[in-house]
């Protein structure tokens, strides 16, 4: 512990401890564009400058001792910061009122809050090419300020090394290995150098426009689904709670926006999990050499598993993913149920992700339905602008219900959206596949939370099933390095079934979450642990409070297996609901 | 596909040594005149360094060429001493008549333009150094010459 002094008050922090953090535990905000709290320090913008005994220093970035007496605000230390801005702001375009970011903008805000309405330096801005080559993320350089944040996130917490510096002084840019695009480039389009970058330069592709359009096209059919993690986000946008679970009401604005039919993810996650416990249930009892399975519910990690693991193809569980199942359903069972003409129907998801734009499309297995079983794919803030547009009172709206027969979900479907969710909900099922029975305690507090890697085992009809649970992708290497020396060296193997999702936290933090600006934090920061948790919980106290908290007992999937697929795991299953996975290289060639 | 075999000998050198990456690029360029693209893919996979690390130091240094540089590599020397005589004057001129900036190769790849500090012959500034030739006391009516002196000496060796 180390007792110093900030701004006069006592404080006594742990060793090691920033100067910036130790001012965060008593309610002193000092100002940074670089520092986020799930990066390291890269001491990028100058900002956070304090006054240390004397001394000037870098708060982010000087770790505090016994003794030290820190002034955070005077009038020189204004004055620097302002200038430092005014810096920035010469190599920024001046283009709020045409950015993606604006309202929800660190260095706008931060611009705000220093009042530089006086005296611009003058603009340098270089225009560089915008790089919107994957259609899931857009890369404007120009209006990078070098925080780091995208590159550390990128290379060192998602360990994908597709974002790098280029170049050097004033010439730096953020882009892939030598300039190249980012579709050539190993992006897996996670979206978390978009989640947390400080200002326009890293934005989703926006889809909206196509939406609208087929919204009023009177020859089109449109149906739309949600994904779980959705419903526990988009109350941001319009100053709800962080975690407040508003599935009604995203339901009822969706239905204001002129979509034909609201169907929700949750259904497909539902169904994801019947034919993913099947298939594990048969892997485990008649083809143990395929163990372990992984869970393919998240694009990015199957585009990382196809380009950076392929000899992993084998251990990948062949589900779709909720999304793409809804998707294939609305355009074939759906259609034919009602007698309407696939090629009319239009299917749109709203997600939490940047990557699902890509996974529509990422192989002929999207198009199972004999069109493109999902159209369009949004991000919950594209969601929230529509919201807007359409001029709909999100915050008084009434709550309504989904539509049939893709509507109805259990609590096993809603915890698709939180790391650990998908296998809680895949244990259930499987659970009473092989025993026949429920499971007593149908919760498994292990595997849920912030722990990069988690794991548990679980004991069914005597025989142990080892599970492990890996979140932010940086973390699936030491679960996929273990299993290759177990291989290797001919070992039992260390587990049977691992889930990965890509994004930290799970989908409630993916790349197409929003990054308001609000209570209860001083500062946008776009997320932070704190927020993931919160989001997470209120999708487990929606499976806590639910009728059904099991997959296999939702009556609407029991009437499409018994109506239209017939049996899971069987042709037709395989036919709309299963994928192939095939080796791909990290760079595109030249 | 390029012959990569040379990056493979020179990964296999340095691989095993830690923050070797910078000595190993190098040799690479000392070697093949410069970095090219699918060079850096087989360090990067043999070394088991990202390629985005790879180009970030690449980019981040002037000495490393990502491009194959021009027959004739123009070193104009900006050192104090030919600087001081007039030096910026003969740079400008060499990018002027050859059309590319420092750093650049002509789009024939005959000449490559870049400057250097010092050649250790101050007594002869301002210097120019065309491959290993050195030319002294060198003013802007010499550039054309020395162009042309290079050009011709190519021709003739395509015509052998």
């Amino acid at each position: 512990m180390g007792k110093l002094k900030i701004d006069n008050q006592e404080v006594e922090v742990a060793e090691g401890t920033s100067i910036l953090d130790a001012a965060r535990s008593v309610q002193i905000e000092i100002p940074t564009l670089c520092k986020h709290p799930d990066v390291d320090p890269s001491a990028g913008c100058g900002m956070c400058i304090v006054r240390v005994n004397g001394r000037i220093m870098r708060s982010c970035c000087t770790p505090v001792a016994e003794g030290m007496e820190v002034i955070t605000t005077d009038a020189e230390l204004f004055e620097v910061r302002r200038m430092v801005l005014k810096l920035i702001l010469s190599n920024h375009p001046n283009s709020c009122l045409s950015c993606a970011r604006s309202g929800h903008c660190e260095l706008q805000d931060m611009a705000n809050v220093f009042n530089i309405t006086d005296a611009p330096l003058p603009n340098l801005t270089k225009r560089t090419p915008i790089d919107d080559s994957t259609k899931a993320i857009v890369l404007d350089s120009s209006k990078c300020i070098l925080c780091g944040r995208c590159v550390e996130v990128c290379q060192n917490k998602q360990n994908i090394w597709a974002l790098s510096y280029l170049n050097r002084g004033l010439a730096t840019r953020i882009t892939p290995a030598n300039g190249i695009n980012l579709e050539d480039s190993p992006c897996i389009k996670c979206g978390q150098c978009s989640a947390h970058c400080p200002t326009g330069a890293i934005v989703e592709y926006d889809d909206t426009g196509r939406v609208w359009e087929m919204l009023r096209d009177p020859e089109i059919y449109t149906i739309v689904q949600i994904a779980p993690a959705v419903r526990v986000a988009i109350g941001e946008e319009f100053g709800f709670k962080f975690g407040a679970n508003l599935t009604g009401k995203t339901y009822a604005a969706l239905r204001r926006m002129g979509f034909d039919k609201v169907f929700d993810t949750n259904f497909g996650a539902d169904l994801t999990i019947i034919e993913e416990a099947t298939e594990f249930v048969r892997r485990f009892t008649q083809e143990p050499e395929s163990l372990p399975m992984f869970t393919s519910c998240c694009p990015a990690w199957v585009d990382m598993l196809e380009k950076f693991n392929s000899d992993m193809i084998p251990h990948f569980s062949t589900c779709k993913s909720p999304q793409a199942m809804v998707g294939a359903l609305a355009k074939t069972y759906f259609a034919e149920k009602n007698g309407i003409d696939p090629k009319k129907i239009r299917v749109v998801s709203v997600m939490p992700c940047t990557a699902k734009k890509w996974e529509i499309v990422r192989s002929k297995d999207m198009s199972s339905s004999g069109y493109q079983d999902i159209d369009v794919s949004i991000t919950t803030r594209e969601f929230a602008k529509m919201i807007k547009q359409a001029g709909i009172d999100f915050c008084n709206i009434a709550e309504e219900a989904a539509d049939n027969p893709l509507g109805e979900y259990s609590g096993a479907g809603t915890i698709f959206g939180a790391t650990g969710g998908v296998m809680i909900a895949a244990l259930r099922t499987a659970y009473y596949y092989i025993t026949g029975q429920e499971l007593a305690q149908p919760n498994f507090t292990d595997i849920e939370g912030l722990e990069g890697i988690k794991e548990t085992t679980v004991t069914i009809n005597g025989k142990d099933i080892r599970i492990a649970v890996a979140h932010g992708v940086g973390n699936v290497e030491i679960i996929l390095d273990r299993i290759r020396q177990a291989k290797a060296n001919g070992e039992e193997l260390p587990y049977h079934f691992v889930e990965v999702m890509a994004c930290r936290g799970g989908c409630v933090a993916g790349g197409g979450q929003p990054r308001v600006i609000g209570a209860p934090f001083a500062k946008p920061y776009g997320i932070t642990d704190e927020i993931r948790q919160k989001r997470a919980n209120g999708l487990f106290e929606e499976d806590l409070n639910a009728k059904n908290r099991f997959s296999h007992h939702n009556e609407s999937i029991k009437t499409l297996y018994k109506d239209f697929i017939g049996q899971a795991g069987g042709e037709k299953a395989h036919h709309l609901l299963h994928t192939h996975y095939t080796p791909r290289d990290m760079y595109k060639s030249k | 596909m390029t012959d990569t075999s040379v990056a493979a000998q020179v990964a296999a050198k340095w691989r095993k040594k830690r923050g070797s990456l910078i000595m190993a690029l190098h040799e690479l360029q000392d070697i093949k005149g410069y970095v090219p693209w699918d060079d850096a893919m087989e360090m990067a996979k043999d070394m088991n360094i990202p390629l985005a690390r790879i180009y970030e130091v690449l980019t981040f240094y002037n000495f490393f060429k990502l491009e194959a540089p021009g027959k004739a590599v123009i070193s104009v020397c900006t050192g104090t001493a030919c600087y001081l005589k007039g030096n910026d004057k003969t740079l400008e001129e060499f990018k002027k008549q050859l059309g590319i900036n420092e750093g650049e190769s002509t789009p024939d790849k005959m000449f490559h333009l870049q400057c250097v500090r010092c050649v250790g012959c101050c007594g002869l500034a301002p210097v120019c150094v065309v491959n290993g030739k050195t030319y002294g006391r060198v003013t802007t009516g010499d550039v054309s010459n020395i162009i042309a002196e290079w050009r011709k000496k190519f021709e003739e060796e395509d015509k052998e």
